[in-house]
């Protein structure tokens, strides 16, 4: 089991226009990109949501991080075509709901990549979620590496007492993860009430009125991506109601393993 | 037999971990693999079973290349104990807990029960036997997670920071457990930063810093090498240290457990009368 996955999810700071951008200018694309993707089923719309994406990695800077974690992610999405497949949908629907889950995958590890929790946890707060939410979810998005040593050290242990992850039949290969799984979640739990200890120790929470030290601010840039977001948005919208997409046809199609469906 | 060949590893992305080593356990021997932290320590261990694989150098297993067998098929005789004991229990009951290695390597179920009885009781760990582990201390859980590998008998036991979370009597008995696998014949290898622990041990000591290994010799000399302890962030344990105090007096710098000092002290006070 390959845990790269989550070095596309982890945060490493560079000198980059889109590492500088506000976080909110960011977020903003990133739910656009989000709704677009959701919004569409057609391969070609698909195609260019994932496409879309290619320059802005670029200029992040983090081609290597967000390719391991796009060859990370292949087996589901190698999953998600067979199961699409295999249960009636045709070849180029199941390209495109692949398709969907790596432009998902993609726009959500962009922003985790180029966006600090730090800034993360400032955006929140200035858009007035109560901090003890905004912290929450810092300190979560913060986890995601330990997580992922927790989850290595974790195989790593089972692998040493005989377990193969890879072997037997379907169910048997799924059976095999709740070795790793149960003691994932046990230590997070524990690590959990550690942390909200410590917390509470430290005196969280014993000032109502916070004010943050730092406070952002959007620049002329960010409000151009955010308003550019917003056209493209409102774009795709109107070329989902008003004009009909091409679909591709290629004539292969799975025998009906289940005539009922 | 453990050979290490010029072992070099590096992490993805990180630099090298281990840089060269040339190690060879015997069977049978006690060894402590000592160092300061990100020495290296836990990654050379892991090499031993295959859970890593060498970027340099190979590793060999009782003459077998780590290259060339599974994890599974190393563990079989190279049984890791993990230093947290979170990290690998999972099981309903502690019974269940000790089976699970055994049903991997495919063991029947009659020598699957006789094999946990056993150890459950070699352990003294029988009045959990149906117990959850989550609901055990930290100390019984790493005894549950010792015990979890010893089940299956491997040939080779490393242990990593075995003394972490142990209050002194269990230490104690924990060090009996250990001289006595050793005894057995079993090759036993502990990851420790514990010096006493090691003092009244006295295994042969490898100790590595910033991935090579700087000293390897029996506890007695390594312990009493102040300069060398300096370089891997060890200091000397306390009987050592009170016995170069005394030096001046004919007391030698190499008894560094209670039993040895006693009858060094004894030793000195009988020629003086």
């Amino acid at each position: 089991m390959s845990l790269k996955v989550f070095d596309g999810f982890k945060f490493a700071k560079l000198p980059t226009p889109i590492h500088n951008m506000d976080p909110r200018a960011k977020f903003i694309m990133t739910i656009g990109l989000f709704v677009a993707a959701l919004l569409f089923s057609n391969i070609y719309a698909l195609i260019v949501i994932f496409l879309i994406q290619l320059p802005i990695v670029y200029a992040a800077k983090t081609w290597r991080k967000w390719a391991s974690s796009m060859r990370a992610g292949l087996l589901l999405a190698t999953l998600i075509f067979v199961m699409n497949f295999v249960f009636g949908s045709t070849i180029v629907f199941s390209a495109a709901m692949t398709l969907r889950f790596l432009s998902l995958m993609s726009a959500f590890s962009l922003f985790f990549m180029t966006t600090s929790p730090d800034d993360l946890g400032l955006a929140l707060e200035q858009a007035h979620v109560p901090y003890t939410l905004s912290f929450t979810f810092t300190t979560a998005v913060r986890l995601v590496p330990t997580m992922a040593l927790d989850a290595q050290t974790v195989i790593d242990a089972q692998r040493s007492r005989g377990l193969e992850l890879d072997k037997g039949n379907f169910m048997k290969r799924i059976r095999n993860y709740i070795p790793i799984l149960i003691p994932l979640i046990v230590s997070a739990i524990r690590r959990s009430i550690e942390l909200a200890e410590a917390l509470e120790s430290r005196g969280f929470g014993a000032s109502p009125n916070r004010k943050p030290l730092i406070v952002l601010r959007m620049k002329s840039t960010d409000y151009l991506v955010g308003v550019a977001t917003l056209l493209m948005l409102a774009l795709a919208v109107y070329v989902y109601l008003f004009i009909p997409l091409p679909t591709p046809s290629i004539p292969i199609t799975m025998p009906k393993i289940f005539p009922w469906l | 037999m453990i050979e290490t060949e010029e072992l070099r590893f590096a992490y993805p992305s990180s630099p090298e971990v281990l840089l060269g080593i040339d190690l060879t356990i015997n069977d049978g021997e006690f060894v402590a693999i000592m160092g300061e932290n990100g020495a290296g320590k836990t990654t050379l261990v892991k090499t031993f079973n295959g859970l890593l694989m060498p970027t340099v150098g190979k590793v060999k297993v009782d003459g077998l290349d780590t290259r060339e067998a599974s994890v599974a098929r190393l563990s079989r005789d190279v049984g890791l104990v993990f230093q947290n004991p979170d990290h690998q229990l999972f099981s309903e009951t502690v019974k269940e807990e000790l089976a699970f290695s055994l049903r991997n390597f495919g063991y029947d179920e009659e020598t699957i029960q006789r094999r946990v009885t056993s150890i459950l009781e070699t352990l003294d760990l029988s009045r959990y036997a149906e117990s959850s582990p989550f609901i055990l201390s930290g100390g019984e859980r790493k005894r549950v997670a010792l015990a979890a590998v010893l089940v299956w008998n491997p040939k080779h036991i490393i242990l990593d920071e075995p003394t972490i979370g142990q209050d002194y009597q269990q230490k104690d008995r924990l060090r009996n457990f250990i001289v006595q696998l050793n005894t057995q014949g079993k090759t036993v290898i502990i990851i420790t930063h514990d010096v006493e622990f090691v003092a009244e041990c006295k295994p042969r000591i490898v100790l590595l810093s910033r991935g090579k290994v700087i000293g390897d010799r029996p506890a007695e000399e390594l312990l009493s090498d102040e300069p060398l302890l300096d370089k891997a962030s060890l200091t000397r344990p306390q009987i050592g240290a009170l016995m170069h105090e005394l030096r001046e007096f004919g007391l030698p710098e190499s008894a560094i457990d209670v039993y040895s000092a006693q009858q060094a002290i004894l030793h000195s006070l009988g020629r003086r009368k």
